[in-house]
């Protein structure tokens, strides 16, 4: 199998000295992490690498030795040599390079099961079939160009092992902040994981080896990329110290209200029922239960736990700050009171134009000739109702400014809440046209039901509700007739209630229709993961997908050298992966189950309210 | 083109594409275990463009003539440049590259007229063989190359298919070159 040597790019023009890293068991393949610098003592070296083992949980080792001799110093290579004997290892890296040269060199020194250490030639095989040309970088990182070809270690006569060596170069700081998914939960079997999580894995979790700059006083002196001096920002860190006691604050207050709100007294039937019907309610507790995620004391260890942490926060932040701003556009000018004085009015008007429309199924709708006596009476009921309705808005009327001003304070809480209040208010102003629509339907059904029946009578039939089929039965004489005469009657009433049933379920669809769209859009703004957007178009490394690799442009007589780039997880992929699960609202019924039921006349209910959260 | 290179460009054969149209094989060998093989299209052509851009602005032209509103010309430009736009930068493929490099992995990358670079990187411990299948497409049988992906929990059995070069849909002597320069590199690894 080839061998394979994860190379960090900052280590390009490291001093000489050692390599730090982890051999991939099973793959052939080695992760350098870091440079130890001459000049050091093994004894410390072999202590330090210990200590660095424990922090982290990674399998360190020195790999090898690397060697960049400067101008004027001599070539080490009898002391690279003598220095595999006092790191035993199975096998040993000389990597080399010149300073001039582009490519890098390696011998791969290996040990027999006794400790004798067998050296294995390095021939240079420059063939005419000898690698060359890679695809150059398009200048996409304005990486050096480095030489390649194929380095073939002959072994004795007896083995015959050809050798080979892949040198992939990898930015070790981007390596380290991304996470490669899918994201696999739970410990995977060290066999069996494939090389590039193992990588991944291996850089990521060897941070505390990555705290030692060059600045420090300690026994060794390394290259990686932070050895320029450890990053950090001074915002974050303030955040860091001032985000716990905001945070246990926080909890304090919400523990409050969830205890408050779980009291006796408001958890009485009628105030359930009304809660749970209400948005501005199910939005309040669900935002509670999104702040108490976010304010936990604990920190996030797991990836997927940070990330649902930091979605709810960015998007409750930008929820709030559009909230504020919405508040602030409409209290400014008083434009609260406008919207109040205009609500009367529309209410007025939109029950003058319901006592119209009936007033047009009353006479002659469209030209079709009505029962008169039934038309009148459902008619006439109709427009008690909405002169009931009327009545009680405008006993209602100097209230309501004062109502909707404070209540329209509660938008301060965020846009969702805004969005939730005004379905709301359009399901409190449009409650008659609810009822109208309930009434409707339940004489459209029970018509449709008589019908049926009768019709099965009509015909010698009966419905076997035992079998759940239909039977056929043999009536008596005055059933048949009474049947018959009141399968007439039905028949000829159907088309006025049809009428009516079709003109309210039609209105009730439009304001079930407005109320849907406000609530995928409260839903939207609840789900959609903007941090994790955010990390996708300004920092995409930290999500990969995969890696790609660009062949670097090589020397003859050097080993193959890959570029490996980290492949940005899809914008698709972003938004399924890191979704808040909310209560979504998805149809109930697919449109052919809801057409049957609104056929048939039974109450519809599109938008199901899930009272679980779904992913 | 450097020295030595090993860099098959020009060819004695010709290779097309299976509705007839010209398309190029480039095989480049990196390394004894690396190669790769780039299939590109013909490009845009701009007799085309220039034919669909005229036959649109006519029409809207004529429409203009007949309602007298301007809107529909403006959203005939609109039309026409969002419609150029999506086209390069999401359906019109430049050139498709295949890196297989041996005990890595296999690179699958198409290049589209715009730039934009969609790659997949597929992992040789996953990858169970490259081979040449048929496929009945209407009323012809075409061949295409594909990598067998294994199955994690059984060996032997094959999960999926990655279909290779989709949109270039090059012939079989084309696809034959490619296969046996793949399973050279597989065999050594």
């Amino acid at each position: 199998m080839v061998l394979k040597i994860f190379f960090p790019q900052c280590c390009n023009k490291a001093d000489s000295g050692l390599l730090v890293g982890r051999w991939i068991p099973g793959q052939n393949s080695a992760v350098v992490l870091a440079v130890i610098h001459y000049p050091f003592i093994p004894g410390q070296v072999k202590q330090y690498i210990h200590q660095m083992r424990g922090q982290s949980g990674v399998d360190l080792t020195v790999l090898g030795s690397w060697s960049m001799p400067k101008e004027g110093q001599e070539g080490m290579e009898s002391f690279l040599r003598d220095l595999s004997t006092i790191f035993p290892q199975g096998q040993w890296l000389q990597l080399s390079r010149e300073m001039g040269k582009i490519g890098f060199r390696c011998h791969v020194l290996t040990r027999d099961p006794n400790g004798k250490l067998i050296q294995q030639e390095k021939e240079l095989k420059e063939d005419g079939g000898g690698e060359k040309g890679g695809k150059g970088g398009e200048g996409k990182k304005g990486g050096t160009k480095r030489g390649g070809g194929e380095n073939k270690v002959e072994g004795e006569e007896g083995g015959g092992e050809k050798d080979k060596v892949i040198f992939i170069h990898y930015e070790q700081r981007k390596v380290m902040l991304s996470q490669l998914h899918p994201i696999e939960n739970g410990v995977p079997d060290p066999q069996t994981e494939s090389q590039l999580p193992q990588v991944f894995g291996t850089v990521c979790q060897s941070e505390p080896l990555f705290f030692l700059d060059k600045y420090d006083d300690g026994p060794v002196k390394m290259t990686h990329w932070q050895s320029e001096g450890r990053e950090g920002s001074i915002i974050v860190e303030l955040m860091k110290q001032a985000s716990t006691p905001v945070c246990l604050l926080t909890t304090w207050i919400l523990t409050l209200w969830t205890s408050l709100c779980s009291s006796r007294i408001l958890n009485v039937r009628p105030m359930r029922f009304i809660s749970s019907k209400l948005s501005t309610c199910v939005q309040l507790s669900y935002r509670t239960e999104h702040l108490q995620t976010v304010c936990s004391p604990t920190r996030a260890t797991a990836h997927n736990h940070f990330m649902r942490k930091a979605n709810i926060f960015v998007s409750f932040f930008v929820d709030v700050s559009l909230g504020l701003l919405l508040v602030s556009w409409m209290y400014r000018e008083n434009r609260i009171g406008k919207l109040a004085d205009t609500l009367v009015p529309a209410a007025d008007y939109v029950a003058k134009e319901l006592e119209e429309l009936l007033q047009w199924l009353m006479g002659a709708p469209a030209g079709l000739k009505m029962n008169r006596a039934l038309d009148q009476v459902l008619g006439r009921f109709f427009l008690y109702h909405i002169h009931l309705w009327i009545s009680y808005i405008h006993l209602m009327s100097p209230f309501v400014e004062m109502i909707l001003w404070y209540v329209g304070l509660s938008a301060c809480l965020g846009l969702t809440f805004a969005l939730s209040l005004l379905s709301d208010i359009t399901a409190l102003l449009t409650f008659h046209i609810y009822c109208f629509y309930v009434y409707g339907a339940r004489l459209y059904c029970m018509t449709v039901y008589g019908l049926s029946s009768l019709w099965r009578l009509f015909r010698g039939k009966k419905w076997n509700v035992l079998r759940q089929r239909v039977d056929s039965c043999s009536y008596d004489l005055d059933q048949l007739f009474i049947g018959t005469l009141l399968f007439t009657i039905l028949l000829f009433l159907l088309p006025t209630t049809a009428l009516y049933y079709l003109v309210f379920t039609l209105l009730r669809l439009v304001v079930v229709m407005f109320q849907g769209v406000l609530h995928l859009s409260v839903d939207f703004i609840n789900s959609f993961p903007l941090f994790a957007m955010g990390l996708r178009l300004f920092r995409s490394y930290r999500l990969a997908e995969g890696v790609k690799f660009r062949v670097l442009c090589e020397e003859p007589g050097t080993p193959l050298h890959l570029m490996m780039d980290i492949n940005p997880l899809k914008v698709s992929s972003v938004v399924q992966t890191y979704r808040t699960p909310t209560y979504s609202c998805y149809p109930k019924d697919s449109w052919l189950a809801l057409c049957k039921k609104l056929f048939l006349g039974e109450l519809i209910y599109p938008w199901k309210h899930k009272t679980t959260k779904i992913d | 083109m450097q020295n030595g290179d090993q860099h098959y460009s020009m060819e004695d054969e010709t290779y097309t594409d299976i509705d007839g149209k010209a398309i190029s094989l480039e095989c480049q060998s990196h390394s004894g275990f690396c190669r790769e093989f780039t299939v590109s299209s013909a490009k845009v052509s701009i007799g085309r463009v220039m034919a669909y851009t005229c036959a649109v602005w006519l029409s809207a032209y004529i429409i203009f003539f007949v309602t007298e509103n301007t809107a529909v010309l403006s959203s005939a430009i609109i039309i026409t440049l969002v419609g150029m736009m999506v086209r390069i930068h999401f359906v019109k493929v430049d050139h498709e590259t295949l890196l297989i490099i041996g005990s890595l992995g296999v690179q699958v990358s198409s290049s589209y007229a715009s730039g934009r670079e969609s790659t997949d990187f597929i992992e040789m411990g996953k990858i169970k063989d490259i081979v040449i299948n048929e496929a009945i497409h209407m009323q012809t049988v075409i061949y295409y190359l594909c990598i067998l992906l294994k199955d994690p929990s059984d060996p032997e059995a094959v999960s999926s298919v990655v279909p290779l070069f989709q949109s270039s849909k090059p012939r079989l002597n084309c696809l034959v070159k490619v296969y046996k320069s793949c399973q050279e590199i597989l065999a050594k690894c």
